[in-house]
């Protein structure tokens, strides 16, 4: 980290197009996000909103434009760099098929630290074993640990494996948490539920959170509401947006 | 890495097994032709060793070598007993065994031969014939057999047989007045001798007396001590195995013998015709060679279309993996180890089965034809194939490997139903 900024995720004139002949999906003048911040970014399907995520984790790489997450800045990364710099810092959800089917719920949740270092010294700090903060997400997600812990995931319903893929991204404490339309697979109870866990976990974290909807209804609960096409100045063709209406 | 690859694997493991077999199949079944090519070969080789020459009517060398040696196939003629004896005659010759065929005793040769056989005849590393139990033949009506015969027809040591003109398993005229009785048992060479029951020159004369005379085909025959007493003179043989003094002198023997004048006949060194008969059977084992070559490939195509097609159903996977920090060479890794773990896991059962089929089939191929194929360790020749079939395999994963590394690059976050 190369210097210490107010703002988690900084984006600035960012363009991005899926090829070189495409019409950019993404032209972005500016996008910031406060530490601790809860935001809620909503658009049309197709607007862009998970190419926007996948820019921001390093996934992808902008045309032109400069980001900057956590402080450092995307493009002095290298490509080894890069995916380590994603899981240091980020924690992913996403829509569905979040897990590994032939690992057990403990071995999903574990994933995040075998790849990181740092979160997993983070997730075993305190005097508490990796074990045990796993335990702790999980029942922390209502998934009672000493019951799900070695379940197969395939045995989970969806609303559960999407607990299981909050507890991955929480543990280790990263800086931001992304989650690309994680309730969208659930039916509306479960969609709340599901809501009030993650914000009191993220709240206990102090992590920040990017949460991708096209709910307009879940909005209520974040701080801030943004929607991609106030933002993306890109040009977004009209038979698209009919198609969609 | 090789946990995540393993447990993935084991979560398909109906099309992993499938994998796994078809590639165990192909390596079982090119490592049995590669085992049987090759002691086949020995088998042959280690038959006759120490015999200079084999001479029988004239015909094809490598037809004289089969019948007189191997005992495949038959003599189209004899050799008089003169020529026989003019041969024998000449100085550069140390020995000369005497070989009769054209009988049988319950599905095994009859050989009408002399003392010899048991002096001279070697096999393998110049070793002789050794006796399990009893002794030569004295009598006309003793035999000595392999010991083959002795197991398979559960003779001892002074049991009556009775043999039969003819070589086919039932014999058209049955000698049954009189009845042959072991005198010996000859301990295993795995050579054809284990096959044959020996009797001498003259047993084989008294067993064609009625035969000859026309008399009591159907009857009772001529009684066993009338035939001892007739004079019971061989006057022709099938082939002869020749030991030379020296062996300086056995082109200008064979030319000798190739040119005698009174019967046409034909000497052959036996290491040449042996050479001459690989020849001949070297276009089949290139076939079958080849055959086993694309069984193999057949399994690789295989496993790569099994890894390609998961591809697919995979790119969740590899996206999950990729978005907890897992790198591309992650990826390509994990694709590269499961290939791995497949093609090992095929040689390892395909080695397995291999061992299976040689022991079952081993025992076959010694009744049937006499070879002898015994379980070892796998040669240099083997590891070779070994080698390369595990080489190929992982060559053959880092296709699918390299296309789900370029996908996971491609796809970004978003998940492709
Ligand atoms: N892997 C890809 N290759 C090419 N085009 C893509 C790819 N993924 C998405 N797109 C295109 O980018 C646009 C935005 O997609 P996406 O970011 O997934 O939208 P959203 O998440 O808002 O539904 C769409 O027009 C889509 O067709
Ligand atoms: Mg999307």
């Amino acid at each position: 980290m190369t210097s210490v900024t107010q703002h988690i995720v900084e984006l600035n004139d960012v363009r991005f197009a899926w090829n070189k002949h495409a019409k950019p999906v993404l032209d972005i003048r500016e996008f910031k996000m406060q530490r601790g911040e809860h935001v809620f970014l909503q658009g049309p399907s197709g607007s862009g909103k998970t190419t926007l995520l996948s820019l921001i984790a390093a996934v992808l790489s902008p045309q032109s434009g400069e980001i900057t997450v956590d402080g450092q800045p995307l493009a002095e990364l290298r490509r080894g760099q890069r995916d380590q710099f994603r899981v240091d810092h980020i924690g992913l959800v996403f829509q569905q098929f979040n897990l590994l089917p032939f690992l057990s719920v403990a071995d999903n949740v574990r994933l995040s630290c075998r790849f990181s270092p740092t979160r997993k010294a983070r997730a075993s700090k305190e005097g508490r074993s990796l074990d045990q903060e796993i335990d702790r997400l999980l029942d922390a997600m209502q998934l009672s640990a000493s019951e799900y812990r070695h379940r197969p995931t395939s045995q989970l319903s969806v609303g559960q494996q999407q607990r299981v893929a909050v507890a991955r991204a929480l543990i280790g404490q990263p800086a931001l948490i992304i989650a690309d339309e994680p309730t969208s697979s659930l039916d509306s109870d479960a969609r709340q539920a599901f809501l009030d866990l993650l914000f009191s976990e993220i709240e206990a974290a102090g992590s920040t959170l990017l949460f991708v909807s096209h709910d307009a209804l879940l909005a209520s609960s974040f701080n801030r509401r943004v929607d991609l096409r106030d933002i993306n100045s890109a040009a977004y063709s009209a038979s698209t947006a009919g198609e969609l209406r | 890495m090789i946990s995540i690859a393993w447990k993935s694997l084991c979560n398909r493991w109906p099309t992993a097994l499938l994998a796994v077999l078809a590639i165990a199949m192909s390596v079982a079944l090119i490592l049995t032709v590669e085992k049987i090519r090759r002691d086949a070969r020995t088998s042959f080789t280690q038959t006759i060793s120490g015999t200079d020459l084999v001479v029988g009517a004239r015909s094809g060398a490598v037809q004289l070598l089969l019948y007189s040696v191997f005992r495949i196939g038959n003599a189209t003629n004899n050799i008089s007993w003169e020529s026989v004896d003019d041969i024998k005659k000449r100085q550069a010759i140390d020995w000369v065994i005497p070989i009769s065929l054209g009988d049988s005793h319950g599905g095994f040769r009859v050989l009408g031969t002399n003392h010899d056989y048991f002096d001279h005849y070697r096999y393998g590393n110049k070793t002789a014939l050794s006796f399990a139990e009893g002794k030569r033949f004295e009598d006309v009506f003793d035999a000595v057999i392999g010991s083959e015969v002795a197991a398979q027809l559960k003779y001892r040591i002074g049991d009556e047989m009775v043999v039969a003109h003819g070589t086919g398993r039932v014999g058209l005229v049955k000698h049954d007045k009189q009845p042959f009785k072991v005198s010996g048992i000859l301990n295993a060479t795995g050579t054809p001798v284990d096959r044959a029951v020996h009797v001498s020159l003259e047993g084989i004369e008294a067993m064609h007396v009625d035969w000859r005379n026309g008399a009591n085909v159907k009857g009772e025959g001529t009684a066993a001590d009338e035939i001892r007493n007739m004079e019971l003179k061989p006057t022709a043989v099938t082939a002869l195995l020749v030991g030379l003094k020296s062996k300086a002198t056995v082109f200008r023997e064979q030319r000798a013998i190739n040119t005698y004048r009174a019967e046409p006949l034909l000497a052959i060194l036996p290491g040449v015709a042996l050479q001459e008969l690989w020849g001949l059977v070297s276009v089949a084992e290139l076939a079958l060679m080849i055959v086993s070559v694309v069984v193999v490939i057949a399994g690789l195509v295989n496993l790569m279309s099994v890894l390609l097609a998961g591809l697919n159903e995979r790119r969740r996977e590899m996206a999950v993996l990729r978005s907890v920090g897992a790198r591309p060479i992650h990826v390509f890794l994990l694709l590269c180890i499961e290939s791995t773990l497949l093609t090992m896991g095929g040689i390892i059962i395909g080695l397995m089965l291999h061992y299976a089929l040689t022991g079952v089939g081993a025992v076959y191929l010694q009744q049937r034809f006499g070879l002898t194929v015994q379980l070892t360790l796998p040669h240099t020749a083997e590891i070779r194939i070994l080698l390369f079939v595990a080489f190929a395999g992982i060559l053959a994963g880092m296709i699918p490997a390299l296309q789900a590394y370029r996908k996971s690059l491609a796809d970004g976050l978003s998940q492709k139903l």
